[in-house]
């Protein structure tokens, strides 16, 4: 039935249709070469100079990315620059994309799992590729580079030469470029950095003597799911006002800041603006996003699967916190049971309130799955509070917490999430695996001024709209019944508008009267006809 | 239970099919030659051009058939027997309908030119046209240039497809500017430099004289009227519009003209056999439209109606507001109400003019010349609200109004830059008013209080 447009071939260069200038080339030649000093140095290739030979690496890469984008873009006119998008190889799910694939899924097992192949060093001075960044590492925060720093450089390094070609890409587009500058920004000052620089106020009396956790200020539980554990805390405690400060910072960002600022702007304040996972993905991974499955069965997954890890990271979070806290009221005002009960209650009211207030806009199986973990937890809970026996969710918090570090954090986010960016598309963390971004998602679909709106009657069910959703939303089923866009799962990325060539969706915030409607006829038909059928 | 057998599965027909079961549980067949699936006839360029593959521009999973309990089948009706109330299929099998709906479309229109039947000369409707064209033009080694004739909404945007893959582009166009049959001057003259911008060897005041052929039957070359002169090429796109694809019925009772002819209600000139969207001509035309609307939206809306008379809750086909839309290369284009060309419009309908010094940004308001009450409005690389202008239009409101509250239409993405006050400033200039420019405000535009 598919008819096949072109033949797949193995050539990087790709083939007619779609062919890369000679310059083009030349560019990927150049960060081929920043690579490959990367790649000589983790096998022990000892550079003399590792500052010259870094600078040299990170400029080659940068500059290749750049001049392959420039000579992409500077010739064309402003506009949607997707021709050959499904013709070439590398983002069409052909042989290139799966050879990036699998590099990336290589590379990030050896990241999380292995990273003495990287020359990480537990006793002496660093080897490897990890070594090469020593210089940098020692420049910002004083101590030596881990495989977390090389990590964090070329993650910001890809955000910064990717957000580049983004910027010329939509160079049309003030959304597109503002949105892009902001994550720009966030990456290079608040996950790199900052922390960096903080590091250097370790054993300060600023701090009182204290040392701070590592704490990238944009990260808000459950994404750093890490945040309340045992050592940080006491980090933080132990960092005098400061200290103390960032740890109620920590817990406002999730109760207070999050929900007032997805409720002005929904929730691409976040997702799109400023966290560093969809930074990464609206930049490098722009190339990739028409990759995401766009049908029904895959958002049926997506929303088991997003809310599991939601209802996981709140257990073991809580079994984390409760593992450590005593049971004298006399020295401390939160006790294992006043947090239990915290707990129980906190739950107990969101699950109320949705079930009270806002049950008709939930799916059959949303409810269902609400309902059967919130009375599993309830049952667990109560069980361990008035047994007192065992873990209080059946597993040691240890083992929980391990669980999830390894299955959520470095499995889902890191080996899945991106490496499998050219073969599943670049959101499949955010989308399947990221319990911050359902919690945003649930309070953008339940109380949320933002909704893409539909213009009317003027969709040709073109399909560019679904194509380009990263996040794998069919918007053309809701365009083409003059319905609203109202969908947990939607970052604000802005695509869908940008590609649309009837100028039919806008992203906008309004208010939430109206804002999630269906026409059966659409507008532009006889006016007794659309009043007659959209009756409601 | 009754049988309703629609030929053609494009929006007209599958809108209608997806009404009537939402209405009914009558018995559903969508009848096909062109393919197994509804897809998007606007969308087949993108699939040339690569941003989509072919099964992305279809609406509906293939799933959506059976469950919603529709019958697709895949053939030709040779015949329609309106005496027995019979299709044949393929000059074969047979197939009997209590109801039948016409939902066949279009095909590009011929004018008679020497080798238009050449192999590489074609149109660009059908996903056969597609297919051909991945033949014909699969890249510039294949195709070393291309001439399109007939500068209307297809023709620019086969330029556009081909120029995707570096081909080079003639295009002639009969106009003396680019669709100014349509668009006002101002207007058609930035699309000609915009085209001119693409590098598409754009041919105002052309005519084609004749296709010339080389010993296998193929294009060669065109020749052009009045100049001689001869323009090598490898394809030649057809696309001086469409006409009604009503050939088929030629020999049936169903009145044609152009194309099938119905009244208000759709209906033609046999009892239960109606027919909608591009084939569909009315008796009379209604108000400015003309009497064949070959346009996506009226298809899906003679579909809305349809499906009620269909399902007993009989209905004349009463459109509302005249809206359109279109993509000109990179420039967007809406239009709202009624905006005519110089050479259409009448002398009572007075046109304001602005566009933006260097970008590719234009608008023209049409208004009435003594009542100064709005009729319409084109819009060039600016969105706009189409409720909002629906409502202007409903409350006949004046072109100062308009102005007035110009920000309320704007629907361009947020952070965009506005030109709501240069456009009413050149706007007082023009017209020696002093109208100031209101603030955008959500009650008004969403109507709450």
């Amino acid at each position: 039935m598919n008819y096949k447009t072109h033949s797949q071939s193995m050539a990087l260069t790709g083939q007619p249709p779609k062919n890369i200038t000679r310059n083009q080339k030349f560019a990927t030649l150049v960060g081929m070469f920043g690579l490959a000093v990367m790649l000589l140095a983790a096998f022990n290739v000892s550079f003399p100079n590792k500052t010259l030979w870094l600078t040299i690496s990170l400029s080659a890469l940068f500059t290749g990315i750049l001049w392959f984008s420039w000579e992409a873009y500077s010739q064309k006119l402003p506009g949607i620059k997707n021709d050959g998008v499904w013709f070439k190889s590398i983002s069409s799910q052909g042989l290139w994309g799966w050879i990036a694939g699998i590099a990336l899924t290589g590379f990030y097992i050896i990241l999380y799992f292995y990273p003495e192949y990287l020359g990480l060093a537990s006793k002496g001075s660093n080897k490897g590729v990890i070594a090469l960044f020593d210089p940098l590492s020692k420049a910002l925060s004083g101590n030596p580079a881990s495989q977390w720093f090389v990590y964090g450089t070329l993650y910001t390094v890809a955000i910064l030469a990717f957000g580049v070609k983004f910027l010329w890409k939509y160079r049309h587009n003030r959304y597109e470029r503002l949105r892009t500058l902001s994550v720009m920004f966030f990456q290079t000052a608040f996950a790199f950095i900052i922390p960096e620089l903080m590091a250097r106020l370790n054993g300060d009396k600023l701090l009182n003597g204290g040392s701070l956790p590592y704490y990238d200020l944009k990260n808000v539980w459950p994404l750093n799911y890490y945040n309340f554990e045992g050592y940080r805390i006491k980090g933080f405690l132990s960092s005098g006002d400061i200290g103390f400060a960032l740890l109620i910072f920590g817990i406002l960002s999730i109760f207070v800041i999050t929900p007032i600022l997805t409720y002005k702007y929904g929730k691409r304040w976040y997702c799109s603006w400023v966290c560093g996972c969809g930074g990464l993905a609206e930049t490098a991974g722009d190339s990739f996003r028409q990759l995401s499955d766009k049908s029904v069965k895959a958002w049926r997954i997506e929303r088991w699967v997003v809310h599991s890890v939601v209802v996981f990271v709140t257990l073991m979070t809580t079994a984390v916190i409760y593992s450590y806290l005593g049971t004298d009221t006399s020295k401390y005002w939160l006790t294992k049971s006043t947090f239990l009960i915290g707990v129980a209650s906190l739950l107990t009211l969101v699950f109320g309130w949705v079930m009270l207030f806002k049950r008709e806009q939930l799916q059959k199986d949303a409810q269902y799955g609400a309902i059967g973990y919130f009375v599993i937890i309830m049952a667990l809970i109560g069980f361990h509070f008035f047994s007192g026996e065992g873990y209080v969710f059946l597993f040691k918090s240890e083992t929980l917490r391990k669980s999830y570090s390894f299955l959520i954090g470095s499995i889902f986010s890191g080996v899945i999430g991106t490496g499998f960016y050219p073969i599943f598309g670049n959101r499949v963390w955010c989308r399947f695996g990221c319990p911050m971004a359902a919690m945003l998602g649930f309070q953008q679909r339940l109380f949320s001024r933002f909704r893409i709106t539909t213009n009317g009657g003027q969709c040709i069910s073109c399909g560019s709209c679904s194509t380009y959703c990263e996040m794998g939303i069919d918007v053309r089923a809701y365009a083409q019944k003059g319905e609203n866009i109202v969908r947990s799962s939607c970052v604000g990325c802005g695509i869908c508008s940008a590609v649309c060539p009837r100028g039919v969706l806008k992203l906008e915030n309004g208010p939430q009267k109206g804002r999630i409607d269906s026409n059966q006829v659409l507008l532009g038909n006889d006016v007794d006809l659309m009043d007659l059928v959209n009756q409601k | 239970m009754e049988n309703i057998v629609i030929i053609g599965n494009g929006i007209a027909g599958v809108t209608a099919a997806r009404h009537i079961r939402k209405l009914s549980d009558k018995r559903i067949i969508i009848i096909s030659a062109e393919t197994d699936h509804f897809f998007s006839r606007t969308a087949l360029m993108y699939v040339y051009m690569g941003h989509m593959k072919f099964e992305h521009i279809q609406p509906y999973e293939d799933w959506f058939w059976e469950k919603n309990r529709i019958e697709l089948v895949r053939g030709y009706v040779t015949q329609v027997n309106t005496e027995e109330k019979k299709l044949i299929l393929d000059n074969v099998s047979s197939l009997h309908y209590d109801k039948l709906i016409i939902a066949t479309g279009s095909k590009p229109n011929k004018f008679g030119w020497p080798g238009q039947d050449l192999h590489g000369v074609q149109g660009l409707y059908s996903k056969q046209d597609l297919d051909l064209l991945e033949v014909n033009a699969p890249n510039k080694e294949v195709c070393e240039r291309a001439v399109i004739v007939g500068g209307g909404l297809i023709g620019i945007e086969l330029a556009e497809m081909l120029r995707s893959r570096d081909i080079p582009v003639t295009f002639l166009v009969r106009e003396t500017s680019f669709w100014n049959g349509v668009l006002p001057e101002g207007e058609s003259q930035m699309i000609n430099e915009h085209i001119l911008e693409h590098h598409i060897d754009l041919r105002l005041g052309t005519n084609l004289k004749e296709i010339v052929s080389d010993e296998n039957g193929r294009v060669k070359s065109v020749i052009i009227a009045d100049t001689n002169e001869e323009i090598p090429c490898n394809l030649v796109g057809l696309t001086a519009g469409v006409t009604p694809n009503v050939d088929f019925l030629k020999d049936s009772c169903i009145k044609l003209g152009r194309g099938v002819k119905v009244n208000r209600f759709l209906e033609t000139n046999i009892k239960d056999i109606y027919a909608i969207g591009d084939c569909a001509e009315q008796h009379e035309a209604i108000g400015n439209r003309r009497p064949i609307e070959a346009v996506w939206y009226t298809g899906r809306m003679m579909g809305e109606t349809l499906a009620q008379t269909i399902c007993g809750n009989r209905i004349a086909y009463n459109p509302g507001h005249w809206f359109n839309s279109a993509k000109f290369l990179d420039i967007e284009y809406q239009t709202y109400g009624w905006v005519f060309s110089e050479r259409r419009k009448e002398t009572h309908e007075m046109h304001f003019h602005w566009r933006h010094p260097e970008e590719k940004i234009c608008i023209t308001i049409a208004f009435h010349q003594d009542s100064k009450q709005f009729l319409g409005i084109n819009t060039f690389g600016i969105r706009m609200r189409h409720e909002v202008f629906d409502r202007w239009l409903k409350e006949e409101r004046t072109v100062d109004f308009v102005l007035e509250h110009l920000a309320d239409a704007n629907f361009d993405p947020e952070f965009y830059k506005k030109y709501e006050p240069d456009i009413v400033s050149k706007y007082n200039i023009d017209f020696g008013t002093s109208i100031k420019p209101k603030k955008k405000s959500l009650k008004r535009i969403f109507q709450f209080n």
